[in-house]
């Protein structure tokens, strides 16, 4: 991993991007990892001040909506259920509560690193309706169909899925046609392309005329995409390219996509903090309707609305960053969160708050 | 708008329930919940100066003599690990807790809370650990108490040890004592025992060849007294991790601390896994390693002395205190930028992205 964090690198490569940049460019990064990333090794620090980078919408805690926390919160609390689900999930604010409380008041809620560890579970306790909440984006979206389709394949009856994925393609859509958009290159989500290849970006960039550039989650994969996006940008050119070759290729892990495909169908999904985008989610098949949760547990109608304070819609966008809120730092902080990215350490918000305090101390004391 | 206006709507906001009415897991985290239900529920019931410098061990004067008393539960599960078992973390850890103070750990008490059910097997087990562990560190279980709990209501088995011992005169070492300049000193890699206990944990098991450190610390630091008593902390940094004992000295001693990335010794299974989980290794819990700041005249020594004992042959400087950003950690990355390290709000939970 080592060579991923070279510091002689990495201020090689800043010293190239510092030579390239003639101008100002807004770039943003898509996945929650990418910003964990940047802000954990200061590499917005490290750029030259004409590149500003921004935080967009891929953590999959943050832009999980409120109503599927709710729903979630509702499922746990039934004594036959069992919610099972990543350990972030449980620090996400509903809109009353959230699942660690509903496990202190008796709940059984828990943690898992993988589905297939729920499925266990279900085996192991027939007696339990057991329910595994699955957020993220095509990264974590196969592993989770896989489940239901061996659940299936079993007939376990007492397994059942809350499904509420989110897909980026669909995301960056939303942000390019959005009037406000200020982003001019996208580093891709380096997991996301192992899964679903980088061919799909193709309509994009020919689409808005924007230069995509797929990157891996180390500090010298993020600084070299970075590069390679500012040299498209300087050169007039807009096209998908693939810095994280390591792992991503054109065509992706086809038999992931195949089971994808063969649990889950394209829908609408709202987006915590942006609202609705169409076919930006997915959902279980009708061929697979009774392992989902939702139906088995009545919960289809839960709607919720957002705080008015909160301005992740703006952060997740990249219109804002999140120093701009006048509760950052004050009245939304990770032991508080007003808003999901303050929530998951991928969040833009937290990781703000985690890493760049003082910093930002710092520069509002000179 | 008008302040009245912001402040009306946060109240209206339907969201913080930051204090909500029960415990939480986050409040036995070492983390900031942690501090919190210290500082708001169980200081005002107690208030006491002596409790109140909240360093690991109480010093007490008694008849002339200064006497460190401490006292821990353990909860730990699984209750055996590679490495070591729930009797073992018993005496270590509050043999660990006595020796923070520099004090020569001599009598421990031992309660047992048994669930119904448990094999007399285990429980033989433990009390074999923790008699190998009791003569290992050269300490006498002198009292102690046994109590059954109806199946359900327990873990199979926790275990509460008390413990007091002796502090010399000359020793006087504290949490708030860290001034400016001073350097922080770690005795070798952190995280294998937090590593350890997760890769054997229900659902996640994972091949991993680290071992739990869980050691008795006292005779280290009598080495380290010896080579020069200008000691001016010691802390062992187990829940929480490092991250949590370093922002409590800088907060008691109202200093800033900087770490190197670069000198803080980690093994590579450990980071392996961490990179794997998505759990940084500052946060991850160590039964057998301190962190000692020291004046810089008298680190050569100390580490000196650290390398020649078992226990201490990969101690390193990690850091410096300094008077910028009082209470608060920052660590030098490997890119030479600088982030914050700071309290967890509660546990440590795996990224999932």
């Amino acid at each position: 991993m080592d060579e991923y964090r070279n510091g002689e690198i990495a201020q090689g490569i800043v010293a190239k991007l510092t030579r390239r940049a003639t101008r100002p460019w807004v770039l943003m990064e898509i996945c929650g990892g990418q910003t964990h990333t940047l802000m954990r090794y200061g590499i917005d620090e490290m750029l030259p001040a004409s590149i500003e980078l921004v935080h967009g919408p891929g953590c999959p805690v943050c832009v999980t909506s409120l109503e599927t926390i709710d729903k979630a919160i509702e499922i746990a609390s039934r004594p036959e259920a069992t919610l099972i689900s990543y350990g972030d999930m449980l620090r996400v604010p509903g809109s009353r509560t959230d699942l660690f409380h509903v496990k202190a008041q008796g709940g059984d809620v828990r943690v898992v690193y993988s589905p297939t560890e729920a499925l266990k579970f279900a085996r192991a306790n027939p007696g339990r309706k057991v329910v595994f909440l699955a957020v993220g984006f095509e990264t974590t979206a196969p592993a989770n169909a896989m489940a239901v389709w061996q659940a299936k394949r079993e007939g376990l009856r007492n397994f059942s899925m809350l499904a509420s994925h989110v897909l980026v393609p669909p995301a960056i859509r939303a942000l390019l046609s959005s009037t406000r958009n200020r982003v001019q290159g996208f580093i891709g989500p380096g997991h996301v392309c192992t899964v679903m290849g980088y061919r799909e970006y193709e309509d994009l960039v020919r689409e808005f005329h924007v230069p995509i550039v797929v990157g891996g989650f180390e500090p010298l994969d993020l600084l070299e995409a970075i590069l390679m996006l500012v040299t498209q940008l300087e050169e007039g050119r807009a096209a998908v390219e693939n810095q994280y070759v390591r792992s991503v290729t054109y065509e992706g892990n086809l038999r992931a996509q195949e089971i994808l495909a063969e649990v889950f169908e394209v829908c609408d999904r709202k987006w915590r903090g942006i609202g609705g985008i169409p076919e930006s989610g997915l959902n279980l098949r009708e061929e697979y309707a009774e392992f989902d949760a939702d139906r088995i547990f009545g919960t289809e109608g839960v709607t919720a609305d957002e705080p008015a304070e909160c301005i992740s819609a703006e952060v997740l966008q990249g219109l804002k960053k999140p120093t701009d809120c006048s509760a950052f730092g004050t009245r939304c902080t990770p032991d508080n969160p007003l808003g999901a990215p303050m929530v998951s350490s991928e969040g833009a918000c937290a990781a703000y708050y985690r890493y760049r305090r003082h910093a930002i101390a710092v520069t509002e004391s000179h | 708008m008008p302040q009245d206006a912001k402040l009306e709507m946060a109240l209206k906001c339907p969201i913080p329930i930051a204090d909500g009415e029960s415990i939480l897991m986050g409040h036995g985290s070492g983390g900031r919940m942690s501090g919190d239900l210290l500082r708001n529920i169980l200081l005002p019931a107690l208030q006491n100066p002596v409790l109140e410098r909240l360093d690991d061990q109480a010093i007490v004067e008694l008849g002339g003599s200064r006497i460190a008393f401490t006292t821990d539960s353990f909860v730990v599960k699984p209750l055996f690990f590679p490495g070591g078992d729930i009797g073992t973390l018993a005496v270590n850890g509050t043999v660990n807790d006595l020796a923070m103070g520099g004090a020569k750990p001599l009598f421990l008490s031992l309660a047992l809370i048994l669930e119904e059910g448990l094999p007399l097997d285990t429980l033989c087990r433990v009390m074999e650990s923790i008699r190998v562990a009791a003569a290992l560190a050269n300490v006498l279980v002198v009292t102690g108490d046994t109590k059954v709990v109806e199946k359900g209501s327990g873990d199979g088995l926790f275990v509460n040890t008390s413990g007091i011992g002796l502090v010399s005169s000359g020793v006087r070492l504290s949490a708030n004592q860290a001034r400016p300049g001073d350097l922080v000193l770690l005795s070798g890699t952190i995280g294998d025992h937090g590593i350890t206990i997760l890769s054997q944990r229900e659902g996640l098991e994972f091949e991993s060849a680290v071992t739990s450190d869980t050691a008795a610390l006292h005779t280290l630091v009598a080495a380290m007294l010896d080579a020069n008593s200008d000691i001016r902390c010691l802390r062992d940094p187990t829940r929480g991790g490092l991250s949590s004992s370093l922002n409590e000295i800088a907060s008691r001693s109202h200093v800033g601390i900087e770490l190197e990335e670069d000198a803080i010794p980690i093994r590579e299974e450990v980071r392996g896994a961490c990179e794997l989980l998505g759990l940084d290794p500052l946060y991850v819990a160590n039964e057998g390693k301190l962190l000692a700041i020291v004046e810089p005249k008298s680190a050569g020594a100390i580490l000196e002395a650290m390398w020649q004992h078992p226990l201490g042959g990969s101690a390193q400087i990690i850091g410096t205190i300094t008077d910028s950003h009082p209470a608060m950690v920052t660590i030098r990355t490997r890119l030479g930028t600088s982030r914050i390290v700071d309290l967890l709000s509660g546990d440590q939970l795996p990224r999932i992205c």
